[in-house]
């Protein structure tokens, strides 16, 4: 049996070209928090415990699944006392609380080799301060979900360009449509579109800076931004009263197609599956180019799994975020999730909007963005996105929402 | 001979200091776990949040010690103001819980078959959580699925998003805060009512007083300790309103529905909040304006007391 075993896990750690050292005799407690409930998630994280399990017998492993919103603010709880020995949180800006406080582990060593080159494309976005925090096991496109048939039966085709998007705006709003769905309620959905137009408008770099509190939010060019965005509000792109709806509120006008289109991440699709979308009528396009020439940036949030700095069994928790990590796990994890893995030698499952996410992403020349609330500083991100969702609703009122921005900004500096 | 010189001037066999203080020390003893408690979980950290208030404090790392800047930033803060702003109408217009519970008490109060399933009925919205009726009143203003905007179709009034826009928002989570809340009131006012002295009013019917004069002079001044008591835990629930703003709308559209108290716990607490040092010193204002209230309640229980 013992033999069996270990021989298994050595093929594993052959096939999977990782280091996985066959001779690692894992044992005691092992405890993961999971930041997640819903099914696919829980069955991708449960998945992954059993076949780590299969690998290390002798190791106790306990599964705690905790609501996503929860264990926002749960976090700060778990870590500071009774830390787990894993546990899931989020890329960018997001870590940063955490790593300043010393409560996450530093697992650059991790990083060092052939992982590190596998996971190479989201380096950037696990490091902080010039260290490795944490491994990537899954991330997701955002983009354009629209109704092929209503843009079959008005004869358009999706835009490349703004001037197209524009156009094919008015002609959706003259057959009695919206262009876009999107619930506001809980604010971030207004951060994907301000991260859109801004990557656009500006590229990157642009972006990157603005979000990293070194450009003025009075800049002309974050109010050049804004200008795309008011076309839009003042053609009357967007679905009514948005500002009473969540992103899963706001569904049923694609569904129902009442709006034509639907600025999400790649999450969106399962439920609209549920809903009744089929292939047929549900496409995916990626967000238009806005300035000619800029390389195209896409938002792509990461979820990750870090080690607290308490943890009591981290030999072993780093032991599981190494098979996280490795191409196979990520293959059959990402499958369950319907998700893009991040390993670059893992295999992209088949399903239309995920292949097509994969293809994006792989050639986003520009960068790949978290996103507004993961790229920003937890209270930029905050007061920025109450700032989207009123410019949203009062245009005119953008001066005011700008001048309290920067005052964030400063005070945030200041600090 | 010498033993009873003896015992005359030793002093009487000593009592204990338990069996002498007997009667001093009971009541402490049992007010001891109250008090140990109400110290540790309400005084100490009404000291603490004044502490905490100067400093800036992400709850993770470093506190560092800033003064009175929290309190200077708070001022200049515009958020501050909508909060304290909501919090004035939801004081003004929560009051308006007692007059609804005092007439339906008056309309309940009277003996016919099944009175008691009606007073039940009143009182349920009392009894679910608040968090119950956040979301029912949530649904119910809904602008695509609520009932709310095929009932004012009916009478040609047009679609309204209670919710979604920030001149009514905060009127509509008051309109579902004050749902439980008559239904509080009124059944403060329904005890109230069966200790109305029935001769007083016989004697005001002889005497030709009638409906609001009957009310006004006869029944309303016998309702005083429940007018009492239905204004404070009114006035203190308005202050304390944060369950409907959570739920509800969480404090949006743009933060126009925050009250002081969603305010503290969305720049401490919530998702994106790290400042304790600051929600600390918003937690102080608030205590603040709270003292007013609480001190009137005092001073109006001891002045009660003394009168006995």
């Amino acid at each position: 049996m013992q033999f069996t075993l270990k021989s298994a896990a050595a093929t594993l750690a052959l096939t999977t070209a990782l280091a996985v050292p066959a001779s690692a005799e894992l044992t005691g407690d092992l405890r993961i928090f999971f930041n997640d409930q819903n099914p696919a998630p829980r069955a991708a994280i449960e998945g992954m415990v059993e076949r780590f399990q299969e690998m290390h017998p002798d190791l106790n492993i306990e599964l705690t699944l905790i609501d996503r919103e929860a264990n926002k603010t749960q976090i700060r709880n778990y870590l500071t006392a009774n830390a787990p020995d894993v546990n899931g949180w989020y890329a960018g800006n997001r870590m940063r609380p955490y790593v300043s406080a010393g409560l996450f582990e530093d697992v650059s060593d991790l990083w060092e080799g052939e992982m590190g080159e596998e996971l190479a494309s989201t380096r950037p976005a696990l490091t902080l301060d010039g260290a490795q925090w944490g491994v990537p096991y899954t991330y997701y496109q955002w983009g354009i979900y629209y109704r092929t048939d209503i843009y079959d039966e008005l004869g358009l085709t999706p835009a490349t360009t703004w001037e197209e998007e524009i156009e094919n705006c008015q002609a959706i709003l003259d057959s009695g449509r919206k262009c876009y769905a999107i619930g506001t309620r809980f604010l971030w959905t207004a951060g994907g579109w301000f991260d859109y137009l801004n990557l656009r408008t500006h590229g990157y770099d642009f972006h990157m800076a603005l979000t990293a509190n070194e450009i003025p939010w009075t800049d002309d060019r974050v109010r050049e931004t804004f200008a795309k965005w008011r076309e839009l509000i003042d053609m009357g792109a967007f679905i009514d009263n948005h500002t009473a709806y969540t992103w899963q509120e706001a569904q049923p006008y694609l569904v129902n197609g009442q709006a034509a289109a639907y600025l999400m991440g790649n999450f969106i699709v399962e439920p609209l599956r549920d809903a009744g979308m089929t292939d047929d009528n549900l496409g995916f396009y990626q967000f238009p180019e806005i300035t000619p020439g800029i390389p195209m940036a896409e938002d792509a949030p990461t979820d990750t799994l870090h080690i607290p700095a308490q943890a009591q069994n981290k030999e072993a928790a780093r032991e599981f975020l190494r098979y996280v990590a490795s191409a196979e796990n990520q293959t059959i994890a990402n499958e369950v999730l319907g998700q893009l893995p991040i390993n670059s030698n893992a295999e992209v499952a088949d399903d239309k909007f995920i292949q097509a996410g994969f293809e994006m992403l792989s050639n986003a020349e520009g960068g790949i963005a978290q996103f507004f609330d993961r790229d920003a500083d937890a209270e930029m991100a905050s007061a920025g996105m109450e700032g989207f969702q009123e410019f949203m609703v009062m245009p005119d009122n953008l001066d005011a929402i700008l001048e309290r921005l920067e005052r964030t900004r400063q005070r945030i500096l200041e600090d | 001979m010498a033993a009873p010189i003896i015992t005359e001037s030793t002093p009487p066999p000593a009592r204990g200091y338990w069996r002498s203080n007997q009667m001093k020390l009971a009541p402490w003893l049992f007010l001891a776990p109250g008090i140990v408690f109400f110290a540790v979980y309400v005084i100490f950290p009404i000291f603490q949040s004044f502490h905490i208030s100067l400093y800036r404090w992400d709850g993770l790392g470093e506190a560092r010690y800033i003064g009175m800047q929290n309190y200077e930033r708070l001022f200049d803060d515009p958020a501050f103001y909508t909060s304290l702003w909501n919090n004035v109408r939801w004081l003004l217009l929560y009051l308006l819980a007692i007059p609804g519970g005092l007439f339906i008490a008056l309309f309940l109060n009277q003996q016919v078959r099944g009175i008691r399933l009606y007073k039940s009925l009143f009182f349920f919205p009392f009894v679910i959580s608040q968090v119950v009726v956040g979301l029912v009143f949530a649904w119910f203003y809904n602008p695509s699925i609520g009932l709310l905007n095929p009932i004012l179709g009916l009478f040609g009034a047009g679609p309204v998003n209670i919710l979604g826009n920030p001149n009514t928002v905060t009127y509509g989570i008051i309109a579902a805060g004050l749902w439980p809340q008559v239904a509080y009131c009124m059944i403060l006012y329904l005890t109230g009512l069966n200790a109305v002295d029935p001769e007083q009013v016989e004697a005001a019917r002889l005497d030709g007083a009638k409906g609001w004069r009957m009310l006004w002079y006869v029944i309303l001044p016998q309702l005083r300790p429940a007018t009492f008591i239905a204004v404070v835990v009114t006035v203190i629930g308005a202050l304390r309103s944060f369950d409907m703003v959570s739920v509800m709308t969480s404090g949006g559209p743009f933060g126009s529905s925050r009250v002081l108290a969603y305010y503290m716990f969305e720049v401490s607490l919530s998702e994106y909040g790290f400042r304790m040092g600051y929600g600390a010193a918003i937690a102080v204002i608030l205590f603040l304006i709270m003292l007013v209230y609480i001190a009137f309640f005092l001073w109006r229980m001891w002045r009660e007391e003394r009168g006995v």
